[in-house]
């Protein structure tokens, strides 16, 4: 049984349909990857993941149950629980300023676990050594350079323990020479068997990371398929000219 | 009357301008927070309620506060609340000016949680909605966003616009005068007019200075305090 279910999602700001019905399925372990063009939803869809967004229509499944119904209002609680399926890592990183890096690890977990303050702790320094900043953990964001502070926020959301990761464009704020170390920790979660939605602009990595790749345009996707498919055997003349535009 | 007997006669004058000051932050500076929230709130009639406050205090002068405040409860209800106050509080307790004392701290606490709260919005819309929604992923509540991640980051913003308000409050003190409360200015005026000395009244600038100064001081070591990170 698929982890997490997606089915006709639609989301409009105004008179703007931004998702026109979006399903999908994601396997426990598997790594999805969406690419397409800037304005195709992509990271409307990651917010309506994220319960940032609340989705017209549609429900979201997990481990076969039912997560999310749009017809269903939830309370500020429900939703809180809901979420912590999930973690997201912005384009923009979204460190706290005043914190540590320590700190900014620690921080969710010991509001919503005062009593474990010291398993925290320890947990934030095994994800500080997993990101290769053990040494800057007393650093505050503004004293790391700009793929340091995204490792930072991959390790702020790993701390939560995410049942499934959402990146939204993790390296689009970067300068090109500090994207690979992004990558790179992105890559060795990959290997830890962890499951994750990655919006990105880097095909390479897109193809290189990825189980199952979705090419969304103009709010729906328009092609899905693995890696090899998608990039390889692209059917659908709008992925031909968007990859052939990207390469 | 020496140079040192003036200093004490002004310095008299002085603690009523202190007494002002210090109970108009220690008031205003609270009273700014829900003001502002009112104005940012989004039930509309709260919202527009508290702009519209906020417009009529900015929009008359200081001065004219103070003497709608002390004038209207005697002009509009017949009952001169103030000065009663003031009589009573002669009779009762030598305590001198303390009706017309009240008027003016019921104008400045109001006039400057107004200013107050438009700083604090100003700071708070600042604040990216990344930091929010940050906070909100991993899971916290509202109170928790706001007392954790936001708040540091609004006072860090404010504390220079603040420290501004702070400085033109002291001097403001001044205005307490139009209804004959004595504090520093009053007190030199009253020199000039008993005593024919007019010195002590530039004079008065000096006890300003000083206090700006320590103000300036301390304000700056407030600020240099949270420059430790950029938001």
């Amino acid at each position: 049984m698929a982890l997490l279910e997606i089915k006709g999602i639609r989301k409009s700001f105004g008179k703007v349909e931004v998702l026109k019905g979006v399903d999908f399925a994601l396997e426990k372990g598997e790594v999805l990857v969406i690419i397409g063009s800037s304005g195709s939803g992509k990271t409307t869809l990651l917010r309506c993941l994220n319960f940032l967004e609340h989705p017209d229509e549609g429900t979201f499944l997990f481990d076969g149950e039912e997560l999310f119904s749009a017809t269903t209002a939830y309370s500020d609680a429900e939703i809180r629980e809901k979420r912590l399926h999930f973690g997201l890592v912005f384009q923009q990183f979204n460190l706290f300023p005043q914190y540590t890096v320590l700190r900014n690890i620690t921080l969710a977990p010991d509001l919503l676990e005062p009593d474990k303050k010291e398993e925290h702790l320890q947990k934030a320094n095994q994800l500080l050594e997993k990101i290769g900043l053990t040494d800057r953990a007393d650093a505050y964001p503004c004293q790391l350079s700009g793929g340091q502070q995204q490792r930072v926020a991959i390790a702020r959301a790993l701390a939560m323990e995410p049942d499934i990761l959402c990146f939204d464009e993790p390296t689009s704020a970067l300068d090109p020479e500090l994207t690979g170390e992004v990558l790179k920790v992105i890559r060795s979660l990959k290997s830890s068997d962890s499951t994750m939605i990655v919006v990105t602009h880097e095909m390479a990595f897109a193809r290189d990371v990825a189980d199952k790749v979705i090419y969304m345009a103009d709010g729906v996707i328009e092609e899905a398929g693995t890696p090899e498919e998608v990039f390889g055997h692209p059917k659908s003349p709008r992925l031909q000219a968007f990859l052939s535009k990207t390469e | 009357m020496t140079f040192w007997e003036v200093t004490l006669f002004l310095l008299d004058g002085f603690k009523i301008s202190l007494l002002i000051f210090a109970v108009t932050l220690l008031l205003g500076v609270p009273l700014g927070l829900p003001i502002a929230f009112c104005s940012m709130s989004r039930f509309k009639p709260v919202q527009a309620i508290s702009k519209v406050i906020v417009w009529i205090v900015r929009g008359i002068p200081l001065m004219l506060q103070i003497f709608i405040i002390y004038y209207v409860p005697g002009l509009l209800f017949s009952f001169p609340m103030f000065s009663q106050i003031d009589r009573y509080m002669l009779i009762h307790h030598g305590v001198q000016d303390a009706g017309r004392i009240t008027a003016v701290l019921i104008a400045f606490v109001i006039n400057y949680a107004c200013y107050f709260s438009e700083i604090y919005r100003g700071g708070i819309e600042s604040i990216s909605k990344g930091q929010y929604e940050a906070g909100y992923v991993l899971g916290l509540t509202n109170s928790q966003v706001f007392k954790k991640i936001i708040l540091k980051q609004v006072v860090q913003r404010i504390v220079p616009p603040m420290s501004n308000e702070v400085i033109t409050l002291i001097k403001d003190t001044a205005l307490a005068n139009c209804i004959v409360v004595c504090e520093i200015i009053k007190q030199a005026k009253e020199l000039a007019a008993t005593k024919a000395m007019v010195w002590p009244l530039f004079y008065t600038g000096v006890f300003y200075l000083i206090f700006v100064g320590i103000l300036t001081i301390c304000l700056g070591k407030v600020e240099k305090k949270l420059s430790y990170f950029r938001s």
